[in-house]
């Protein structure tokens, strides 16, 4: 269960993302969800792609990354509706390093991705609590 | 107290310096033979015996003594008396992880003293003058040698340390100080806290400062002299040898008199060894003529320098050595502090990164500054930035210790590190430090 997110350090300069989104495109790899986390120095991208082991595969040798579980859990479209899914998490002392969201078509959702200090305990709670989230399998083909 | 600190010595005839030169080396190599298991081996391994030195000509045949020496001798290695007789310690850096440790008696300390106040005085100090030591105090020499040759001339000592430029101000304004010493880029930065201040020039008491422990241009002398209203002198020295004093500028400002009746100076080729011609440039050599717990001979300094023996207006017969032209190895001198590339691929190495680094120094508003770009490994690396910058600060701090100073660490990815022809690039010194 719980999703693979791949982490690129990126350095702060001009055409360094380029370098590392370029070879994803050309080799027809969908990027699902994405955020980028700035330093004045560096900053780290983040992804969730199609393919995982493809897209490590096309990403050049030099540049540092590495892969995280990551919990995609599904949001409502109301108000209130994070707030519904990250509660659980606090009353089970989930600590949670970042968030980002993303959608995909109008059937698909919106999800956010949780970066937690405990994927596996994480996602149990938010099973226990009927809040839908995904696996590698759901986003292979989105 | 007049123009010299110690006229008999400072304007004796070169026979007589000569003279005394010549005594004196012959008893210390005696000393040192006797006294310093590794320096009579060196000798051993030379095949030359006490009896050889006759008179400071014969200097040449005793074998050098570098950094590495006293890395291989730490920490007792070169001491030249019981333990019991020495009453100080201080420390400078050494290439790598451990540091130099000099050790001084009593005496050591006097004619160190001596030297200090020689250099006070050729700037216009005597007794009445107010003297603030922003120099740092403590294992580095600076704050202590000039203390100590402060009070020798008899000048009211403020032992300020380096650092809290609104507190030096504050006292060098309300306590009249008329002479400062620290290193150059700190004068100039009070020169420029103080304009900044709505001081002007002339509202402070300040007659002269002498500085040292970096390098500095005569652009900056003049800069320095400006703003705050001084005649800025020079003053040379190290650690190995005793600290600042060794050589000092006097009225003239053209290059610093050694105070040769301590320090026999040579200029040798630092490639070949070979001793080179009067007004040759190349590295500069010093043995220590008097020291007792120190005493070392023929210490390359590192330094590239030309010793010139042309008669200077102010009286004094002590050879003259420019202002160091650069040295013969890769240490950087960096807020004072004299830090070796060497030493931070040590930290590296300790902490578990790639020894792929490039070390970027630079001088802004007059204070040096010292950045790392470390390469970072795929290990190291996390997806939570706070993790990577609690790396970076971890590292900041184990080179804090090492170093002496706090660089800025940088992680960069692998491979970024500059290479010109296929060898990285490790320092990039963007100051000017040269004429």
């Amino acid at each position: 269960m719980a999703i693979q997110q791949i982490s690129v350090f990126v350095e702060n300069q001009p055409g360094k993302l380029v370098e590392i989104v370029k070879p994803i495109a050309d080799a027809g790899l969908n990027i699902r969800a994405l955020s980028i986390a700035d330093t004045k120095d560096f900053g780290i991208l983040r992804m969730i792609t199609s393919d995982t082991p493809k897209t490590i595969e096309v990403l050049s040798d030099d540049l540092i990354i590495n892969t995280t579980k990551v919990v995609a859990a599904k949001l409502d479209d109301r108000v209130g509706a994070l707030l519904y899914v990250i509660d659980f998490l606090a009353k089970e002392d989930v600590n949670i390093e970042y968030v980002y969201a993303f959608t995909a078509s109008e059937s698909f959702g919106a999800y956010v991705v949780l970066r937690v200090d405990d994927v596996d305990k994480a996602e149990q709670v938010l099973i226990d609590n009927n809040v839908p989230v995904l696996n590698e399998d759901d986003i292979k083909d989105i | 107290m007049g123009r010299y600190y110690q006229p008999e010595i400072e304007t004796a005839s070169r026979e007589e310096i000569l003279r005394i030169q010549n005594e004196k080396i012959v008893k210390q190599v005696k000393h040192v033979y006797e006294n310093v298991k590794y320096y009579r081996d060196l000798m051993d391994k030379k095949g030359v015996k006490p009896e050889d030195i006759k008179s400071v000509d014969d200097i040449k045949k005793l074998p050098f003594l570098s950094k590495a020496d006293l890395r291989d001798s730490y920490p007792y290695g070169m001491l030249g008396t019981d333990l019991k007789n020495c009453v100080r310690i201080h420390s400078t850096s050494g290439t790598t992880g451990k540091r130099v440790v000099a050790f001084y008696t009593q005496n050591d300390v006097d004619l160190w003293e001596d030297c200090v106040a020689r250099a006070i005085v050729a700037a216009g100090g005597s007794k009445g003058d107010v003297l603030q030591v922003a120099y740092g105090f403590g294992l580095f020499t600076g704050g202590a040698g000039v203390h100590g040759g402060s009070h020798k001339v008899g000048c009211l000592t403020l032992p300020m340390s380096s650092g809290n430029t609104d507190r030096q101000i504050q006292f060098m304004m309300d306590l009249g100080s008329t002479i400062i010493c620290c290193t150059p880029s700190y004068a100039a930065h009070i020169g420029e806290v103080l304009a900044e201040k709505g001081y002007k020039p002339e509202d402070n008491k300040l007659k002269c400062g002498i500085f040292g422990a970096e390098p500095w241009t005569e652009e900056m002398r003049q800069t320095i002299e400006k703003s705050l209203g001084i005649k800025a002198y020079d003053i040379y020295g190290l650690t190995e040898t005793s600290g600042p004093g060794v050589a000092y500028e006097c009225e003239e400002q053209s290059g610093m008199h050694i105070n040769e009746d301590h320090f026999y100076a040579e200029i040798i080729d630092p490639d070949t060894g070979e001793v080179l011609p009067e007004g040759s440039k190349g590295e500069l050599v010093f043995t220590s003529l008097d020291k007792e717990a120190f005493p070392l001979l023929r210490y390359r300094t590192r330094d590239i320098c030309i010793l010139s023996r042309e008669k200077c207006s102010c009286g004094r017969t002590f050879v003259k050595m420019c202002k160091p032209m650069g040295r013969s190895d890769d240490m950087l001198i960096i807020r004072g502090v004299n830090v070796f590339p060497s030493q931070i691929e040590t930290v590296l190495l300790n902490e578990g990164y790639s020894p792929n680094y490039q070390i970027i120094v630079d001088r802004v508003n007059n204070s040096d500054t010292i950045d790392i770009n470390v390469e970072l490994t795929p290990d190291k690396f996390s997806d939570i930035i706070s993790e990577n910058l609690a790396k970076e600060k971890k590292l900041e701090g184990a080179m804090r210790t090492m170093l002496g100073i706090g660089p800025k660490i940088h992680l960069v990815p692998p491979k970024t590190i500059t290479r010109s022809e296929g060898k990285a690039v490790r320092v990039i010194d963007k100051r000017k430090l040269h004429d």
